[in-house]
């Protein structure tokens, strides 16, 4: 399997598919990241826990959270990982 | 008023289902859950029967029962939609006898009731997985067959010695005060995919049909997360079972390459959610317990149902090997994208306002370090399921798979199940109107909202990064070990190797018993063989001197 687009002759382009369009998204995607961080300073936060107050603790800790649990998953892989036949025999 | 028991419906459906065959199946199919609900809003509450000096209730009537049912026979009517062009009886009855065992459980006012519709829901579903007709399906059904029948063993041994400790047999709160009682719990554990106790969901849901699956999803943990409600409510072992439950199947799902194993594992992680809930026992934490079961349901089914269509269409289901498919099956992709950002929690779709209410009642009750972790497994569910599902699937890099749009009859169940996702998480109060607990709770503040959309965005943000700069796992075909290798691989070895010691030391009993009689024979021989000294033939003339001179010798002895 290709990483190319494996296009099909004839076949429409999509908009997706072409690399600029996606990294389009990936900015689109940063702005608005940035944007509900900017937002704290305007909306009012109801805190039921001091550590929810934190200046965009939601933002970090999600953030946080993904890039430990991928890791820590790709660590996981070394020690669990078998072939796909391994039940079959 | 009616007095028809919500599971005869069913049951009778499945054997109409037996019967019938083409267009006049798929209609009466269709009508069984129509008409179960309609009865179902007509039902009269409670008929008792005394039997050996216990209380039997078939049919217990209160709000949490009820929408249980409710839920039950929605999940029902999707699932027999989306199963309409399938042309295999062994599922359709499977199907309905399944939500029909599922039903009779939620209704159970008794043990000894919810003990038979316990047992009917592992073997009436079962089948759905062997519907596959794989080696593969076969022996994993057989797996799920066992363990799910051994947790209905269990629960019956918990309930006669809870009704002996208790001389009751009535299926209300129970609480963990009794060796009785911790049996039940652990039945229910089973069935609810405690951490360790899992492995039969995600060793067998994935290997069953398109359809099969989606029907699978819906049930069985959720019979035990009622039973959990019922039974067990503000028991504090269960806040941290939850917790963990959370949180550690995310871990197998980030690099799992089966897509619906990788639903199998967000299906655990979200039971995690309402188990939490139960055992804060609080009316927010039971109250959003329920409503997340609820949720669950709709939007789990739905990215089965996404990811079946997608097998049905293709033929595979890895990671690896899919991509690409928006441009064959856009309106799939459009709902599998709903269903992922209703398991996601997105404002205006359905875990939002379920999912929160558990998590605040968290903090509420003074756990933040749970409400930690259930954060930290919201982040990790959107990162699994949100992303990596419909991105793996239908985007990533382009597989060349090209293949038709889904056929019509799934696409209708999708659309039906996107609608109530949305409706659920746009205009709640419906839902929460069902709700066992009085609420009060309100999911649109702006601080939730905002909150809410930072997570998520920064979880986001967090998976392009680390797909952009190769950091993130890629799809491999691989099998990942799991606490099931203990029954499939380490168990057998170690009964290998004792039959084999024990082998060893038969052999080498009897080969020494052998050695030993092999000499007794040959000493015997010697001595009594043929002309051998005991077995000569002497002549009358020896024998008679012999005689003569053992009489003289006598003679002689007696003389002197």
């Amino acid at each position: 399997m290709s990483e190319h687009s494996p296009k099909k002759p004839g076949e429409k382009e999509y908009w997706l598919d072409k690399q600029a369009n996606v990294m389009k998204l990936v900015y689109g995607l940063a702005t608005i990241c940035a944007l509900s961080i900017i937002a704290e300073f305007f909306v009012h936060r109801h805190v039921d826990h001091p550590w929810e107050g934190l200046f965009a603790f939601y933002g970090f800790y999600g953030f946080g959270a993904c890039v430990i649990l991928v890791l820590l998953a790709k660590e996981l892989r070394k020690l669990i990982m078998r072939k796909e036949d391994y039940y079959d025999e | 008023m009616s007095s028809m028991m919500p599971f005869v419906i069913f049951y009778l459906g499945a054997v109409a289902a037996l019967l019938l065959r083409g267009k006049t199946r798929t209609v009466v199919m269709l009508c069984v859950p129509l008409i179960g609900a309609f009865n179902l809003m007509h039902l009269d509450s409670g008929v008792t029967i005394d039997f050996l000096g216990y209380t039997f209730e078939p049919v217990r009537l209160d709000k949490l029962s009820l929408l249980f049912g409710y839920l039950f026979h929605l999940a029902a009517f999707l699932g027999i939609i989306y199963n309409m062009h399938e042309k295999d009886t062994l599922q359709h009855v499977s199907g309905l006898a399944y939500a029909g065992s599922g039903l009779g459980a939620v209704f159970a006012g008794d043990l000894i009731t919810l003990f038979i519709f316990w047992e009917m829901l592992a073997i009436s579903s079962v089948f759905l997985i062997f519907a596959r007709r794989t080696n593969r399906a076969y022996g994993a059904g057989m797996r799920y067959l066992m363990i799910n029948v051994l947790s209905g063993v269990i629960l019956l041994s918990g309930v006669i010695l809870h009704a002996s400790e208790t001389g009751s047999i009535a299926f209300n709160y129970i609480g963990l005060t009794g060796i009785g009682s911790y049996l039940i719990f652990l039945a229910i554990g089973i069935k609810c995919c405690f951490p360790l106790l899992h492995t039969w969901l995600v060793d067998a849901y994935p290997e069953s049909t398109p359809g099969g699956t989606v029907f699978l999803s819906a049930f069985t943990t959720k019979v035990a997360v009622y039973a959990l409600a019922r039974a067990f409510p503000g028991t504090e072992a269960l806040i941290y079972i939850g917790g963990t439950m959370a949180m550690f199947p995310i871990f197998f799902a980030v690099i799992e390459n089966d897509l619906r194993r990788v639903l199998g594992y967000s299906l655990i992680n979200q039971v995690g959610f309402m188990v939490v809930g139960i055992g804060l026992g609080t009316d927010l934490g039971i109250n959003g317990a329920v409503a997340h079961a609820f949720n669950d349901v709709v939007f789990k089914g739905l990215l089965f149902m996404s990811m079946g269509a997608v097998l049905f269409r293709t033929g595979k289901m890895n990671g690896s090997e899919l991509g690409g498919l928006y441009k064959s099956m856009p309106l799939t992709t459009t709902f599998c994208i709903v269903g992922a950002a209703s398991i996601s929690a997105f404002p205006l779709f359905s875990g939002f306002v379920s999912k929160s209410m558990v998590m605040v009642s968290a903090l509420e009750e003074g756990h933040p370090y749970i409400w930690l972790m259930l954060l930290f497994a919201s982040a990790g569910v959107f990162h699994h399921a949100g992303i990596k599902i419909p991105f793996f699937a239908f985007f990533a890099h382009d597989s060349g798979i090209r293949c038709k749009e889904a056929p019509w009859n799934m696409l209708i169940a999708m659309f039906l199940a996107s609608v109530i996702c949305i409706y659920n998480g746009s205009f709640p109060a419906l839902l929460y109107s069902m709700l066992p607990m009085p609420v009060d709770y309100v999911p649109y503040t702006s601080a939730h909202v905002l909150t809410q959309v930072q997570l998520l965005l920064f979880s986001a943000l967090a998976f392009v990064i680390l797909k952009l700069t190769h950091l993130y796992p890629p799809e491999l075909p691989s099998v990942n070990l799991d606490s099931d290798w203990i029954y499939r691989r380490f168990l057998p070895y170690v009964t290998g190797c004792l039959g084999g010691m024990i082998g060893k030391v038969d052999r080498l009993i009897r080969s020494e018993t052998m050695t030993i009689m092999g000499d007794l024979v040959a000493m015997i021989e010697r001595q009594h063989g043929v002309k051998s000294t005991m077995s000569k033939t002497m002549q009358t003339g020896i024998m008679a001197l012999i005689v003569f001179s053992v009489l003289l010798a006598f003679l002689l002895v007696m003389m002197i």
